[in-house]
């Protein structure tokens, strides 16, 4: 029998109670397998669409008011910047507006190719079948096999904020192509058409984009270009604001609501309340052990021992919990990553720094709620013990 | 005969809020390699702070505690429970087994502070448990055994590490009187066969009989001695 025996029979000496235990900090590390791991699935999927000397321009009152179409050669003839493109959000849905939303922008082909060609990887046959071809619509890959759309295929694709002069909501456009991200992780859930298609046929906001992308120098002229960008367009009725890209996509994802912030909230609120209960439980069931403590001590287990038995039992329980949550949310993930839904995150699969950040943490709390029996548990006389259990 | 425990003017005194108690006011004890002491004494006599002080799990306030040879009344939280893994063996009124563990790995627990192989260690809980009688029940947890089963395992935790000196705190005060015989009768064994030391408390006049001499405490001091 060794101490580590000795641990595990005492944290089964009650198997429904450490049962209970068990199944509280596993739903604590389960909420923070799943909140944790879509986090750093955002933030990845926000740094893979990303580039270090790109800027995004767009309305200064929000990214959802759109700036005249003019604006494009007076950003491009502003010093520092290197190349332009546009794009329009398009609130684009295949078939079913509630089920069926993904990210569609209506672009201009050959800048947007010129620029996103490491995002939107396509074969050359692909790209100038887009480039040449009006209603080309090239889709992401993850999309494609969702519906599975081929090359060549035409597919009505409707806006939930555009319709057309004779009253539909639906573009039919030809899949020109199928695109891959950089990385086999980063999503691809998205579609781009062209602009000029959208913008001949739309009954309201022609001639307007939503967004211009900028592509500067050298990112040590991001902020002159960006000061000298919204400079230029001050007291305007479009006034703008000009970030780098980064910002702009976490402002974009930031929509949904602040997405740290309330993994941070929900995960400490649950950890606090585990804590307390686990705690609480572990002082009275070192209470009902007592005497078995000061028994042990007679014998001739050192204060130490003791206490690393007790710090190890905790540290024990809430790793058994946090094994089982942090094991159950990587599958749940798995899962949720082949849905319409995760698939736009891109790889949600559990990064090995979300796992041992977890254990890491399991191990903490262990260490925490353990510590009051423990010092107690150390701080014991031997006859005190014997005669209060 | 040589002197295995000597107590030389020992003094201890308990404070109690703001009152002093004074237990033993320079208490001398002498008992020999191979003794079988019964200590009695009516409630409050300072038989238990005699036991707690012969075990080391109490300090005294001034005088000497020899063991073998050893003043152990200097030494710190750890060398005193050093010293009681490898010199005392415990019995208790009330057994004092741990509910979790079976008969074989409770009195393997003193096993656990030794650097024994695992090979060793089984050996040692077979021999203990045969002595005593329970080798058949090595797998039974303490609440599937009777009183006087349970005490016969803590006597094997007691015996299993081999120390030369048994400490019995009411041993039998627990037990029907046919049982606490044959707990008394392996005590006896233990002393007469094995040369083991032992000191008993105990309330039971009859209990008395089966040590070598009793020794009556009163109020600190040793007011008769029963060979």
């Amino acid at each position: 029998m060794t101490d580590l025996d000795l641990v595990w029979k005492n944290l089964f000496r009650k198997p429904l109670r450490t049962i209970l235990l068990t199944v509280s900090i596993f739903m604590a590390f389960l909420i923070f397998g799943i909140l944790t791991s879509l986090n750093v699935a955002l933030d990845r999927a926000t740094e893979s669409g990303s580039a270090s000397n790109r800027l995004v321009v767009s309305n200064k009152i929000n990214f959802t008011q759109s700036m005249p179409y003019a604006y494009i050669n007076r950003v491009a003839a502003i010093p520092g910047v290197t190349a332009v493109t546009y794009q329009n959000w398009f609130g684009a849905y295949y078939q079913d507006q509630r089920a069926s939303r993904f990210v569609g922008f209506a672009v201009d082909p050959e800048t947007y190719m010129a620029i996103f060609r490491d995002e939107a990887r396509l074969t050359d046959a692909e790209r100038k079948a887009f480039l040449s071809e009006r209603t080309g619509v090239i889709v992401g890959k993850s999309l494609a096999d969702r519906y599975g759309w081929k090359v060549g295929q035409t597919i009505p694709i409707s806006s939930n904020i555009y319709s057309q002069a004779n009253g539909r909501r639906s573009w039919d456009m030809k899949i020109s192509g199928i695109f891959t991200g950089a990385k086999p992780t980063d999503p691809t859930t998205a579609i781009y058409f062209h602009y000029d298609y959208m913008n001949e046929t739309i009954t309201f906001n022609r001639d307007q984009v939503g967004t211009i992308t900028v592509v500067t120098a050298s990112p040590d002229q991001n902020d002159q270009v960006a000061k000298a960008i919204d400079a230029n367009f001050a007291n305007s009725p479009a006034e703008t604001s000009t970030v780098d890209e980064k910002t702009f996509s976490r402002a974009f994802l930031k929509q949904a609501g602040d997405l740290n912030l309330i993994v941070t909230m929900v995960v400490s609120a649950a950890f606090a309340a585990i804590l307390m209960i686990v705690s609480t439980t572990l002082v009275s069931a070192m209470r009902e052990r007592t005497k078995e403590i000061g028994v042990m001590k007679t014998l001739g287990f050192s204060s130490p021992r003791v206490l690393r038995m007790v710090l190890g039992e905790a540290v024990l329980l809430s790793s058994l919990g946090a094994v089982l949550g942090l094991g159950t949310s990587a599958f749940i993930l798995t899962g949720l990553s082949k849905s319409p839904v995760g698939s736009s995150f891109g790889d949600l699969s559990m990064s090995p720094v979300v796992a041992l950040s977890g254990l890491a943490l399991a191990v903490s709390l262990g260490l925490v709620t353990g510590a009051v029996p423990a010092l107690s548990a150390l701080r014991m006389s031997i006859i005190e013990a014997l005669n209060r259990g | 005969m040589n002197a295995l425990i000597q107590l030389k003017n020992v003094k201890k005194t308990y404070k109690r809020g703001k009152e002093s108690i004074t237990i033993f006011d320079g208490l001398n004890l002498t008992i020999e390699q191979g003794d079988f002491v019964a200590i009695m004494g009516p409630s409050g006599s300072g038989k238990t702070t005699l036991l707690n002080l012969l075990g080391g799990t109490d300090r005294s306030d001034s005088g000497e505690i020899n063991f073998d040879g050893e003043r152990i009344d200097g030494y710190n939280e750890g060398q005193l429970a050093g010293w009681r893994a490898r010199s005392v063996g415990f019995i208790f009124q009330f057994y004092n087994l741990m509910p979790v563990l079976n008969a074989a790995q409770n009195v393997e627990l003193p096993l656990m502070l030794t650097k024994l192989s695992a090979v060793k260690r089984r050996a040692n809980v077979e021999t203990a448990l045969k002595i005593v009688g329970l080798w058949d029940r090595a797998k039974h947890r303490p609440k599937e055994l009777s009183g006087g089963q349970q005490q016969r395992v803590a006597i094997a935790r007691a015996i299993v590490s081999d120390p030369k000196f048994l400490l019995c705190d009411e041993p039998t005060g627990d037990l029907d009187r046919n049982t606490a015989n044959d707990i008394l009768g392996t005590l006896q064994q233990l002393n007469q066969e094995m040369g083991k030391t032992i000191v008993m408390v105990t309330h039971d006049p009859e209990a008395a009989r089966f040590a070598k001499r009793t020794l009556h405490l009163d109020k600190g001091v040793f007011a008769e001695v029963t060979q």
